[in-house]
């Protein structure tokens, strides 16, 4: 299974990444699995683990941390948004 | 006729609500907010978005307004980039029969569009700059609808 991570704003900043295509361990089933994954690959990506209030999307949507994930999904992590 | 655009460049307040105005015969009152960037220790502000969510977002929060109330026509315009004080960032219209259902609509609008619309606002200050936490309150105003 491969998906399309994209990271945003502070976030994106703090990973110096703006998102990776990523083949996955059969292990990870859900966003949040995901994010866990992805957080525990050393230094620099451990603030995806340390963040406080990280929200996420799927396919363009708001999901929670059990949303499922599959093939070709475009899951995307970031701080709480601020527009308006 | 409802519009949702997410855009750099400035909107034009007066035809954006004579256009709510003129949406139907049956419309009554038309209320619009303006967001502005807030002047004194920020120089400037810049608005990142997330293409193609950002769109979604609003059309879903356009959706569940015309769901809870009758609404005759709505326009949710934000703009992204680096924008100065003073200048506009976003603009909620909403025109209906009576005015109850424009102002709840258009609050609901706005507070719900400052939780789940995915934009993120970087501010220029002397000191530097620095990306803007979400509030506390903000989050209790979206939790009201």
């Amino acid at each position: 299974m491969v998906v399309n991570v994209l990271y945003f704003a502070a976030l994106r900043d703090v990973l110096s990444s703006e998102g990776e295509r990523i083949p996955l361990p059969e292990t990870v089933h859900t966003v949040g699995a995901l994010r866990t994954y992805l957080g525990s690959r050393g230094a620099q990506w451990a603030p995806l683990l340390e963040w406080q209030n990280l929200r996420c999307a799927r396919n363009r949507s708001l999901c929670g941390w059990d949303e499922p994930v599959c093939d070709g999904d475009e899951i995307a992590f970031f701080p709480p948004v601020t527009g308006g | 006729m409802d519009v949702v655009r997410v855009q750099s460049e400035d909107f034009d307040v007066g035809a954006e609500s004579e256009r709510l105005h003129r949406a139907a015969d049956e419309v009554g009152g038309v209320v619009t907010f303006i967001g502005t960037v807030r002047g004194g220790a920020v120089r400037a502000m810049t608005l990142e978005h997330y293409p193609g969510m950002t769109e979604r977002s609003l059309e879903t929060l356009v959706e569940e307004a015309r769901r809870r109330w009758s609404l005759a026509a709505v326009t949710v315009i934000h703009r992204f980039g680096r924008l100065l004080p003073g200048e506009r960032i976003v603009f909620v219209g909403v025109a209906s029969r009576h005015r109850a259902e424009a102002f709840a609509a258009s609050e609901f609008l706005i507070d719900r569009l400052k939780t789940e619309a995915p934009f993120w606002k970087k501010e220029e200050t002397e000191e530097g700059a620095r990306w803007v936490e979400a509030k506390e309150g903000d989050e209790d105003r979206a939790r009201r609808w």
